[in-house]
């Protein structure tokens, strides 16, 4: 019997057949939650006399999303956690460390792998060929204690891109198309499948964007068959006896198959206040922004800073615009200083801040004015999200924000990437 | 069961964002207070409008984005008793189930404001008192029946010793 991704995982994990539509009870390859979940999930534990974990190894907890703390009612959630990790053995990733999923794709996942998250991007860590999907509190909870958790097998989207993508198009530009044309809720209980000859050359940076955003179309999770990128970027992390092939069968059944020429996507944009509301940049061109944020487990990698920094490389941040810029781990942090790429966005202008989930949930480090407009590199932009329901949001790929910091207003970067 | 209440209408795409706001995070160990602020961005003072047992009815993608449990955890506390909507997110569905928080998915669009409805969960209607009209709503899947009978996952995991699905 041919199947997708999803279904293989599942049927390794569950050992059963584990066809589209059916319920199987897994084995998990690992439980993480951080800060704003973790807490909850501690306390359903306590209150229900299972205070333990399946394996202390696989059970993570991570401190990013107020980090370092803000106020002492976090930092007494931090201190919650850390003392649970300690009677327990579970580990903790500090306020030092960055965000839960850049982490768990440096150190973490291997292909193959059934990873729940109480958060809802986990589904970043599809890239490496892992089922891995967001749920809440109760449900990570009980996959800490006991390992397991039920699942319903979900019918697959195939997302088949081919083609290049032109110069100042990237990755993010093209998920934010594919959002625009399922909408946000045109995946909800699915899979995304992405594959096609412009995926399969895709670095894992880029690979890491497109399944970050597949829960914003109501996605399960996304999912990249594993090759020789995923396996030189697993020796890299110094894990490259990990590697596994993990990929569909040739004749696995898809409840849709969405196929993409990379050449016609242009620079993209979502408009406040949903996830969905696509346009083309040239669209809202001349828009005014106040700030601009780079960062996130979405695009906070070192290859976005990078962009950034070539851009910026030697001009200056528009006045009336703050640049904010997060390193998604401390690892990137780190190269990111070794490559000189920090000192040339520090010239330009832009303030760098301490690793982690930073502006983009709204409980510091850049919670907007009343009217006032920011373009991130984050994935959502729902109303309030950024700590204001006075403010606005759009998204764009790190490039599209670093040019708009330059110019002060909303702009597209194939002006100067020709 | 039956659930009867005055409806409290929504529109499509209310996020968890504007459910239990990302502003208020410092307020998630403290679900009681947090409770005060439900739905605030979307409709000020909202916690003080209802009634013990009133229902969220609302449109297309209820509860879409983070996957804060905090977010069923408040409209419970809050004193809803089912959230109705066109269509659920899939976390925020789980979520609501496991914590013993009835959702149903079904015609929302007959519904106005403080209708009064009653909601037969095993013949899987919602009337509408007000209007007189009688809408099915898709049956929750067997599984998620079990939990909710059980009280939540939870309890479900304490009465069984793991899972008995």
């Amino acid at each position: 019997m041919s199947m997708t991704i999803a279904e293989k995982i599942l049927s390794e994990k569950s050992g059963c057949e584990a066809r589209s539509g059916r319920i199987v009870i897994c084995n998990i390859s690992w439980a993480i939650a951080q800060d704003g979940t973790g807490p909850l999930a501690i306390r359903r534990l306590q209150e229900a006399g299972l205070a333990k974990v399946f394996d202390p190894k696989r059970v993570i907890f991570f401190i990013d999303h107020a980090a370092p703390s803000p106020r002492k009612e976090l930092s007494n959630a931090h201190l919650q956690i850390r003392s649970f990790a300690k009677e327990t053995g579970a580990r903790v990733s500090d306020i030092q460390e960055g965000v839960c999923h850049q982490r768990m794709v440096e150190e973490f996942v291997s292909p193959g792998d059934l990873l729940i998250g109480a958060d809802s991007h986990t589904c970043t860590s599809g890239a490496l060929g892992a089922f891995s999907t967001g749920m809440g509190s109760t449900d990570v909870a009980i996959g800490m204690a006991l390992g397991k958790v039920w699942l319903k097998v979900p019918p697959t989207i195939r997302i088949e891109v081919r083609g290049d993508f032109r110069p100042g198009v990237y990755a993010k530009d093209l998920i934010l198309s594919v959002i625009g044309q399922l909408t946000a809720d045109g995946a909800t209980y699915k899979a995304l499948e992405f594959g096609g000859p412009t995926i399969s050359a895709m670095s894992m940076s880029d690979r890491f964007t497109l399944c970050n955003m597949a829960v914003e179309a109501g996605a399960k999770t996304g999912l990249i068959a594993t090759d020789e990128i995923t396996r030189e970027y697993l020796v890299k992390q110094g894990r490259g006896e990990q590697f596994r092939e993990i990929a569909p069968d040739p004749d696995a059944e898809y409840e849709q198959v969405l196929t993409i020429q990379a050449e016609e996507i242009e620079p993209m944009i979502a408009l406040p206040h949903t996830v969905d509301n696509v346009q083309p940049v040239q669209k809202v061109a001349g828009t005014k922004i106040q700030q601009v944020f780079i960062g996130t487990c979405t695009n906070g990698r070192l290859e976005d800073l990078e962009i950034a920094a070539r851009i910026l490389d030697g001009q200056q941040v528009a006045p009336n615009v703050r640049l904010i810029i997060t390193p998604a781990s401390r690892a990137i942090y780190l190269k990111a200083i070794q490559q000189g790429i920090i000192e040339k966005l520090i010239r330009a202008g832009a303030v760098v801040t301490a690793t982690g989930c930073g502006p983009c949930v709204g409980i510091h480090q850049g919670i907007l004015g009343d009217g006032e407009v920011c373009l991130s590199t984050q994935n959502r932009n729902f109303l309030g999200r950024m700590g204001n329901p006075e403010g606005s949001i759009y998204l764009s790929s790190p490039a599209t924000a670093a040019y708009s910091a330059l110019k002060g207003e909303i702009a597209d970067p194939r002006e100067i990437m020709k | 069961m039956i659930l009867e209440g005055r409806a409290k209408k929504f529109g499509d795409n209310i996020s968890t964002d504007l459910i239990a706001p990302g502003r208020l995070f410092h307020l998630r160990n403290n679900l009681p207070e947090l409770a005060k602020h439900l739905l605030e961005d979307a409709e000020p003072n909202f916690s003080e409008k209802i009634q013990k047992g009133d229902f969220i009815v609302a449109g297309r993608n209820f509860g879409l984005g983070s996957s804060r449990e905090h977010a069923p955890a408040i409209i419970k506390i809050a004193g809803i008793g089912a959230v109705l909507a066109q269509s659920v997110a899939r976390i925020f569905f789980r979520n609501a189930i496991n914590i013993g928080l009835p959702v149903f998915e079904c015609d929302t669009s007959q519904i106005e404001a403080e209708d009064h409805l009653r909601i037969n969960v095993l013949q899987g209607t919602v009337e509408n008192l007000t209007k007189g009209i009688s809408l099915p709503f898709h049956p929750l899947p067997q599984i998620m029946v079990d939990i909710l009978n059980d009280g939540g996952l939870m309890p479900h995991i304490q009465k069984y010793g793991g899972f008995n699905l």
